[in-house]
């Protein structure tokens, strides 16, 4: 078993979850059997082998561009509304679960 | 023939020539899901007054004799991922359920400025994570060849709903198949473009790195028309290429005669459904009898691709679903008395089984001292996998798979299983990893009539080849 109880709690924690008892239990079968299959990627031997965040610094670009000059395309001037107006505040509003009209409102934050 | 039954162009002349209108194409459309949708569950919310607005749109420009848009009048689905403005959109899950976006993805506004009206928007696995659509938190959607079968996933409302007739063409997204896969089990055309062919803007983000939007249709010819419509660089997704668009549909003529097609062993290994494979090998055999020549082509990390992917999309997802925090738009918990308990509650009730299990794989994988152990190390076999396309690709114009290893599966069979359901990606994961495009046409059925689809795999932004591949076999089937 590489994922322990306690590892479950720990990694909730991280992930702002709660989780009953009966989903931890679930938790620790269903991590442990997936790991257990991610672990033939160790077969591979990846010490030369240059991690990919993602493709698209590949495509689309000029190979003599390095760096951030291959997203110059997607730059912008740094202005007020430079590709779209902010939305108004009561439709930015609108869809929060508790709201005063100005603010989001949540519960108190500082313990006192 | 019927109305709901009409390709893009048919339903466009049609409307242009006043043969019909768009109102009555939309009315007969909804009749349909009115009659159909209580057993399929393809739809979660449908928006018949914009519909019916954008139809009145299109029938007064029909009327003065205006030349109509390339989707004029022409009624699609939109999966429920998609922001549609003033309309809610729910991305399958709970904590989502009374959204209502203040903007359209671009996608969708590319659409409807070509004339297309939107029913409405479709059932898909929560948040996108799922091949069989029974992870919607509202209800799971049924495949239209057989009620008792799982539709694929996630974009499965938008397969019924196209392989039904309750849309003419639909849009879906792909992140490890859900396009593709979806579209093989319901007998429709599925085709997931290159990464960044298509903005993302306004797309609910399960991957940021893997996800696609692409169009699923009847035809070949119809997601060349939807494709044209939607890819193009916007400059509200910076990862949208600017890579210039071609006349996809004019290409659909190109002969195939001479194209060089590469099959990979690690395709038609262990797993694969013997009818599946004869279907798809009898598919190839007529590929080559309209003149492609087919090549021996090795993808050898290919059994890697679940592993790889399934840590790095979901190392994707525990981050970008961090921001469903009960605070701006997202399902708050009744109740709560500190803003911690409020997000826990919020999430832990609002988030479904398998989205929660995916959150916790994620940050398990992302965690301090076990980043390089998972994350970093799926990062570099995904370059692995991704030369192998490379390579591949010096020898070949396109590659040719099944979409799928069986045929649909039933309702209830994989879902105590995420393993077992992960697997059913296993020909699809690995085009989104390496960022490739993948179309998948169906290629007959099995014994008990469920649709088998053929895959095709192109090289980057070269959509026209596949979309060529697929036409030409789909008019010789």
């Amino acid at each position: 078993m590489k994922v322990t109880e306690k590892d479950v709690a720990y990694v909730a924690d991280l992930a702002n979850l709660e989780l009953s008892g009966e989903e931890r239990a679930g938790m620790l079968r269903d991590l442990n059997s997936i790991l257990d299959y991610v672990d033939r990627l160790n077969e591979l031997d990846t010490t030369k082998v240059e991690p990919m965040a993602q493709v698209s610094d590949r495509y689309g670009v000029s190979e003599s561009q390095q760096g951030s000059e291959r997203f110059a395309y997607a730059s912008r001037e740094d202005v007020v509304e430079g590709l779209r107006k902010s939305l108004p505040q009561e439709a930015a509003l609108e869809n929060a679960p508790d709201a005063d009209g100005t603010f989001f409102r949540v519960p108190k934050v500082i313990e006192r | 023939m019927e109305i709901t039954q009409l390709s893009i162009e048919a339903a466009r002349s049609a409307v242009q020539e006043r043969k019909t209108t768009a109102f009555s194409l939309a009315e007969a459309h909804y009749a349909e899901i009115q009659k159909e949708d209580g057993q399929i569950g393809a739809f979660l919310t449908l928006c018949k007054e914009r519909a019916l607005e954008q139809a009145d749109r299109i029938d007064r420009m029909a009327a003065e004799g205006k030349p109509l848009p390339p989707l004029g009048g022409v009624p699609v689905a939109i999966k429920d991922v998609m922001s549609t403005r003033g309309v809610r959109t729910t991305a399958g899950s709970k904590i989502l359920g009374k959204y209502v976006p203040p903007y359209d993805c671009t996608a969708v506004t590319r659409m409807e400025a070509a004339g297309a009206v939107i029913l409405g928007k479709t059932n898909c696995d929560e948040f996108a994570m799922g091949s069989s659509n029974e992870n919607s938190a509202f209800h799971p959607v049924r495949n239209p060849h057989d009620l008792g079968r799982v539709p694929g996933g996630s974009s499965g409302g938008s397969a019924a709903a196209v392989a039904a007739d309750m849309a003419v063409v639909a849009l879906g997204s792909d992140t490890g198949g859900s396009i593709r896969q979806p579209a093989s089990f319901c007998g429709v055309v599925g085709l997931m473009p290159t990464y960044g062919r298509v903005s993302r803007y306004g797309l609910i983000a399960f991957a940021s790195s893997l996800d696609h939007i692409g169009p699923l249709s009847k035809t070949v010819k119809d997601a060349a028309i939807v494709l044209q419509t939607i890819a193009g660089r916007d400059p509200m997704d910076s990862t949208s290429a600017n890579v210039p668009v071609p006349d996809y549909v004019a290409k659909l003529q190109k002969p195939v005669r001479g194209l060089k097609l590469g099959i990979a062993k690690e395709y038609f290994g262990d797993g694969l459904d013997d009818e599946v494979r004869h279907a798809v090998e009898s598919a190839i055999d007529k590929l080559k009898s309209l003149g492609c020549e087919v090549v021996p082509v090795s993808l050898p990390h290919t059994p890697y691709a679940i592993p790889t992917y399934y840590l790095i999309a979901t190392a994707e997802a525990s981050s970008n679903l961090a921001r469903y925090d009960g605070v701006r738009y997202s399902y708050r918990a009744p109740g709560v008395k500190s803003l911690s308990e409020m997000y826990r509650r919020s999430r832990d009730e609002g988030f479904g089984t398998e989205v929660k299990r995916r959150i916790m794989l994620g940050t398990y994988a992302l965690s301090a001292g076990y980043y390089d152990a998972y994350y970093v190390k799926a990062q570099k076999v995904r370059t692995l996998l991704t030369r192998d396309f490379a390579e591949a690709f010096t020898k070949v114009d396109a590659i040719v798979t099944p979409t799928s290893p069986t045929a649909a599966f039933r309702l209830g069979e994989k879902s105590n299983d995420p393993l077992a359901m992960y697997l059913a990606d296993i020909y699809t994961v690995t085009a989104d990893l390496a960022g490739i495009p993948g179309i998948s046409v169906p290629c007959g059925t099995t014994r008990e009539k469920l649709p088998i689809g053929l895959q095709i795999l192109g090289k980057h932004f070269d959509e026209a080849t596949i979309l060529g591949v697929a036409h030409a076999y789909e008019q010789a089937s």
